[in-house]
């Protein structure tokens, strides 16, 4: 087993047909991902070829799990249209939505969030701006190389795409139960807390790496939801202690405002909590190392 | 993108909100035609994106054309906590009886908005929120409701706002919010939202900050950029679409992904307080799948930074391929050298996963003294601030 992304997953692709998410579809089906169609109004009807495998492409998201039983879906549309095709998938209620796309305004976000809140929160919203999840050996939704590491019993939960990849590759040797990227915009769906819930209830996960970043406070409220509700050992590291206030550092949520959202303060609200914070990648995964060699 | 006061005044006046009447100056003969436009007294204002301009004497009033080019003289040029002032805002007076605050803003933790409102503005909302929080307002905003007339009349009963002005406190509640979607801003806080004598609500001040990923759909956006104020290596960098923050170190830094080159900066300096204090020139992410010429155009614009001593090029390949990486590198050393820009600077390069070992071998295979392959993160940082401070 694995958090929210299994062997037994039906992918969809919203937006297959461009050029992002023809080259992901097929780097997923690789991977062994069940994908089982795609969306695109203007080529329902039709199919796409990927190296022997013929994917349908359905008009909209409900059709696509009325005729395929789909429950997750990979969104790679470009931003204007991020907004739509996320209320698309809401509607359609869908278990879990991936949005990979990078550059969605945040007023668009925040409507998406709130129209899945007022329609009861069915739908798992992972992102917008980032590279998806990844349980290894299983399943891959969006954009993680699925050969840096095989299966195991590492949770991971990450603000950033390549610090994700860096942390599978450094503890390649123990592996993961599942990966996810929840992105570095302001605003998004799924949270480190929901990550680490998961995780704690995950019989298949044994320990937790959680990876943050400057901007916000997501880092310290995780901190008091470990403190309370966490048992399993979680390692931490945070991203931009070096980075000056009031620059955006590439992702748009990675700012320091005033005081608030510095990667001192995460840090010692993590430590404060008992979770081990390694100063560079390479230190946060020996520490993990040490963790699960202690058994 | 912060904006300026006199841009948010504008942004008001555009929206059909109460603001008074001005306009900006760079030079004192600008000041002049606007101080004789607008006739009678007038209030100068230092332009500049810091609090405290008050306090450092970039506020100013002014009697007729020939005082108010005086004051705008007087403030032009002035460094006020580091920036210099470029611009001078010029308005009529106002005759203020009462201030309160008034904003919206994005709320991260709750993944919405936020209204904060208080009938003690005109000072730091922080501070009258820490000594006295019954004052201030805070209301969460539906992002899809958003703020209609019982939503605003929710909030300005809430907040305390007096009988005689609450309905027009409701109007700008209202008018502001739909600015503030309009314009796809992520904050705009009037403070002081102001009382008149006689009992007309002006907003006396602005600050405002717009969404760059709406850029999309804001062409005018666009123009709201101080230019000026732009460091031109950035510039060069955006004109190239590539992500670049200036800081100011000697080891010029190149990654792929935000959290990595975030990391890469942190590693490097660390590695530099074991070698002299060197610390990261930059941040650049090149950014997922980059391609050898992205790799070229990254690594001449860090190399053209004078403070960079050493550049360390930082890529794990997750979609982006080494291989690539390593072509762009070689390249763009080949490319500047036909130019006859000759490079010194030492590269230290750290390339692992997809095909990084097709990467390392075009390294290996280009025979260059100035590149310096290292297998780890960590190691090469080191080595990269060792080199810096040998440079300096």
């Amino acid at each position: 087993m694995a958090i929210w992304l299994t062997k037994d997953s039906k992918v969809i692709v919203q937006g297959m047909t461009g050029s992002e998410g023809s080259k992901h579809t097929r780097r997923m089906l690789a991977a062994g991902t069940t994908i089982v169609g795609g969306v695109n109004p203007r080529k329902a009807g039709q199919t796409v070829d990927f190296d022997g495998t013929e994917l349908p492409v359905f008009a909209g998201v409900a059709d696509a799990m009325k005729e395929t039983g789909a429950d997750v879906t990979v969104i790679f549309v470009p931003p204007q249209f991020t907004k739509a095709a996320v209320i698309e998938a809401i509607d359609a209620g869908i278990d879990l939505a991936v949005v990979i796309t990078e550059g969605v305004p945040v007023h668009d976000t925040a409507a998406f969030w709130a129209y899945n809140v007022a329609k009861g929160g069915k739908t798992r919203i992972i992102g917008p701006n980032c590279p998806g999840i990844a349980s290894p050996g299983a399943s891959n939704a969006g954009i993680i190389p699925a050969d840096i590491t095989g299966s195991g019993r590492i949770g991971l939960v990450s603000k950033s795409g390549t610090l994700t990849y860096q942390m599978m590759y450094e503890l390649r040797d123990i592996g993961f139960s599942t990966c996810v990227g929840i992105g570095g915009d302001p605003i998004i769906g799924t949270t480190h807390i929901d990550a680490l819930a998961a995780f704690e209830a995950d019989p298949d996960t044994d320990a937790i790496v959680m990876i943050g970043e400057i901007g916000g406070d997501a880092e310290e409220r995780a901190a008091e939801f470990i403190k309370a509700n966490v048992t399993k050992p979680v390692v931490g590291y945070i991203a931009g202690f070096t980075a000056p206030p009031g620059k955006t550092m590439g992702h748009a949520g990675a700012i320091i405002s005033g005081s608030a959202g510095t990667a001192e303060a995460k840090k010692e609200a993590l430590e404060a909590v008992g979770v081990k914070v390694g100063k560079t990648p390479t230190e946060t995964a020996n520490l993990m190392r040490e963790i699960m060699s202690a058994g | 993108m912060d904006l300026y006061e006199y841009q948010g005044r504008d942004l008001f006046e555009r929206h059909g909100l109460p603001v008074l009447a001005g306009g900006v100056a760079t030079t004192p003969e600008e000041a002049r035609a606007i101080a004789e436009r607008l006739g009678g007294r007038v209030v100068v204002k230092a332009q500049v994106k810091v609090g405290g301009r008050g306090k450092a004497g970039g506020v100013k009033l002014a009697e007729g054309a020939d005082e108010t080019v005086a004051r705008a003289t007087d403030i032009l040029g002035m460094d006020i906590k580091g920036h210099t002032v470029h611009k001078v805002m010029i308005t009529v007076t106002a005759d203020v009886a009462e201030e309160y605050y008034f904003s919206y803003l994005l709320d991260r933790a709750n993944r919405t908005f936020l209204c904060i409102a208080s009938v003690a503005g005109g000072m730091d909302i922080e501070q009258v929120a820490a000594e006295t929080p019954e004052k201030v307002v805070k209301a969460p905003i539906d992002a899809v409701e958003g703020v209609d007339e019982a939503k605003a009349r929710e909030i300005v009963t809430a907040a305390g706002f007096p009988a005689e002005v609450a309905d027009q406190v409701v109007e700008v509640a209202v008018g502001l919010w739909k600015a503030f979607v309009a314009e796809d801003a992520t904050l705009v806080e009037v403070n002081p939202l102001a009382k008149t004598g006689d009992g007309k609500l002006l907003l006396l001040d602005a600050k405002i900050s717009l969404d760059e990923n709406a850029a999309f759909r804001h062409p005018d956006h666009e123009a709201l950029v101080d230019q000026a104020a732009v460091d031109p290596l950035e510039q060069a960098a955006k004109e190239k679409d590539l992500n670049y923050v200036k800081l100011d170190g000697e080891v010029g830094i190149i990654g792929n992904g935000a959290g990595l080159v975030m990391s890469t900066l942190d590693v490097v300096a660390y590695a530099g307080e074991r070698h002299g204090g060197v610390k990261p020139a930059n941040f650049l992410d090149i950014g997922g799948g980059a391609s050898a010429a992205v790799m070229a155009n990254g690594l001449e614009i860090v190399l053209s930074d004078p403070s960079v001593k050493s550049v360390f090029v930082n890529v794990f390949g997750g979609i982006t391929a080494c291989d690539a990486v390593a072509n762009g590198i070689v390249q763009a050393l080949e490319l500047l050298e036909q130019r006859g820009e000759q490079v010194t600077k030492p590269l230290v390069v750290r390339l692992d996963g997809n095909n990084a070992e097709a990467g390392r071998a075009i390294l290996d295979g280009a025979n260059n003294p100035l590149i310096e392959r290292v297998d780890t993160m960590d190691g090469a940082a080191e080595r990269a601030a060792e080199l810096a401070a040998a440079g300096v």
